[in-house]
């Protein structure tokens, strides 16, 4: 029967170790506190404070990427969590994707009966639990970290209690969410009943002393199975795509760049670790999902963009294709699974999950301002001839467009080579070259959009569109780096190429 | 002492629970029951983890339904506050009614 635990005896916790972790937890309990008990902060200062925190978090990943190279991946908390360049490659992006999504939120913010601590803190919540889910070694973590990040978003989504659109994107995120959550848990319990163990560096073991018997073990394919569907819900792949364009539609647009950036990578890396580090040993019966999953949400996510009319829901089924783009590179990764040669499949979605969240806080960002400017009208006709009312938006605008259809001298169309090369390199030409031609079909979208911007007259009412420094400076910043990795990608493209030395 | 259920029986059971969760999920149309489904599919993994845990004679199983039981807490939270701010506005809801978003 169960063993009796005697003497409790906690694990050795390196806490420097976790201090990215910790500077996000403390940072929004602090700003709680601190939002309570003093009178309201001048404006700007909450998300200041909310940037400051992300950035020290983020500087903090960067001294333990330095620890990791020098010293080799290792794992925490008696195993619990996992130490190593991909966790904190991922810890930087949500970092980096909080700063810009701060900076947005403060602006809109203003006024409003939101303007407190609350959003901000729920920003650095959901960030952390990010952050967890990228590093969990453990599947009973990951599905912490993957709860912590959802609450956190479905609050956020919720959260402009003025409008009914804002509520019902909450309550659709929460329902299918939760849906998504209770799929992902039972595939856990299943694993669990075959390998008996939640932790992944075990499991790994437990599966290479049993993979010899030949035998499938129904039990586990069930939990593979249930996992394939909660993971699938987070990260938007079709057919488990259905709530995402109502989602991104009906949140506040803050909120929409941060599901788009930091909720996408969160799924991501949490995908590649339940996947390709902790069941390797089923790669050949979870790769033929992935690829149809990739197959679906490349064709379906730009086929369907090209007749929507509301740019934030052809954002929505863009981030679907960009979502096919990456299960390409989780395809690829799949290949050479659990081999000493983990091949590029992961270090191409690595870059592309940088790159991406980039360039999509950076179109939300324009949205944002248009948006607002329209009186929270985000279809397309309230960007007809934005290039004449603010040619610098409109630049930029345009300049994260080419970036997310892919072309030359942008970041995206480094980040769309990386995972075709690494499909290529593993041999699966099909699914290459569907993705190419689903690049040509999703372009067509992003050239509706900017043949909008760029040749339509202004409407009568045009005052000048108001555009504040904060988001100013974000959008700005975005198009300064899609454009600047589009060019010199080297630094990044080394940096990703580090992230295969996970621990387990 | 009676006599020992196998641990089959659990999982079928919990399979059913799980099942039923889901299947209300899809077709009931008020936030509350489908509030409740998600909870009931939460707790059929939960009677999954116990029931493989005295399987295995491994206490992590049990551990894990601690973690999932706050997890489900907070849920409810977050849920029952996101459908009372919708009940506020608009009174009587169903899921129906919740289609202002679509395209």
């Amino acid at each position: 029967m169960l063993a009796q635990v005697d003497t409790f005896v906690g694990p050795e916790v390196n806490w420097f170790a976790l201090s990215p972790l910790i500077a996000l937890v403390a940072g929004a309990l602090l700003m709680m506190l601190a939002g309570a008990l003093t009178p309201r902060w001048p404006n700007g200062l909450y998300a200041l404070a909310c940037a400051t925190t992300a950035g020290t978090a983020g500087a903090l990943a960067m001294v333990q990427w330095d620890d990791i190279t020098d010293n080799g991946p290792t794992t925490l908390v008696a195993g619990a969590v996992a130490f190593d360049t991909f966790s904190m490659f991922v810890t930087i992006l949500i970092c980096v994707s909080i700063i810009l999504v701060a900076m947005l939120a403060d602006d809109y913010l203003r006024g409003t009966p939101n303007d407190g601590p609350e959003i901000y803190a729920l920003l650095l919540t959901a960030g952390a639990g990010g952050v967890v889910m990228a590093s969990a070694n453990d599947l009973i973590v990951l599905f912490l970290g993957l709860e912590t990040l959802s609450l956190a978003l479905y609050v956020l989504a919720a959260s402009n209690r003025r409008s009914n659109r804002s509520g019902e994107s909450g309550i659709k995120y929460f329902v299918l969410g939760g849906f998504a959550s209770a799929f992902f848990l039972y595939g856990i319990a299943l694993v669990y009943g075959a390998t008996g163990t939640t932790n992944i560096s075990e499991m790994v073991v437990a599966l290479q002393n049993t993979v010899d018997l030949e035998t499938p073990d129904g039990l586990a394919l069930a939990g593979v199975a249930l996992l394939l569907v909660g993971l699938g819900f987070k990260v938007a792949a079709v057919p488990f795509h259905i709530w995402t364009p109502d989602v991104y539609q009906g949140a506040p647009s803050p909120v929409t760049a941060f599901m788009a950036s930091v909720a996408k990578a969160a799924a991501f890396a949490a995908m590649l670790r339940v996947l390709v580090i902790a069941l390797p040993f089923y790669r050949d019966d979870w790769r033929p999902v992935i690829w149809v999953l990739a197959l679906l949400s490349l064709l379906v996510g730009s086929v369907v963009a090209v007749v929507q009319t509301d740019v934030k829901r052809m954002l929505a089924y863009s981030s679907i294709s960009h979502a096919g783009f990456l299960l390409v590179g989780v395809e690829a990764a799949g290949h050479t699974a659990g081999e000493l040669d983990p091949g590029s499949g992961m270090s191409a979605v690595m870059l592309y999950l940088m790159l991406y969240s980039v360039m999509v806080i950076g179109s939300f960002a324009v949205v944002l301002v248009v948006q607002r400017h329209a009186g929270g009208d985000s279809s397309i006709e309230a960007f007809r001839g934005l290039s004449m009312r603010r040619p610098a938006i409109a630049t930029a605008f345009t300049v994260f467009l080419l970036a997310q259809a892919g072309v030359p001298f942008t970041s995206g169309f480094i980040a769309k080579f990386g995972v075709i090369q690494a499909a290529v390199d593993v041999d699966s030409y099909a699914i290459a070259v569907i993705a190419m031609v689903s690049a040509v079909i999703a372009a067509f979208v992003y050239l509706r959009i900017m043949l909008t911007v760029w040749t339509g007259t202004p409407a009568e009412n045009s005052e000048p569109i108001r555009v504040p420094l904060a988001v100013g400076v974000t959008i700005a910043g975005a198009a300064v780096f899609t454009l600047f990795a589009g060019i010199i990608p080297g630094w990044l493209i080394d940096a990703t190429d580090t992230v295969t030395q996970y621990a387990r | 002492m009676i006599a020992a259920i196998p641990a089959t029986s659990y999982l079928l059971l919990a399979a059913l629970l799980f099942s039923i969760g889901a299947f209300g999920l899809l077709i009931r149309r008020n936030p509350l029951i489908m509030f409740m489904c998600i909870e009931l599919m939460l707790n059929a993994a939960n009677l999954t983890f116990v029931a493989l845990a005295t399987e295995l004679g491994d206490i992590n199983g049990q551990t894990a339904v601690f973690f999932v039981l706050v997890v489900a807490a907070a849920e409810v939270v977050v849920g029952l506050g996101i459908i009372v701010a919708i009940m506020r506005r608009r009174p009587g809801a169903t899921a129906d009614d919740l289609a202002e978003l679509k395209g």
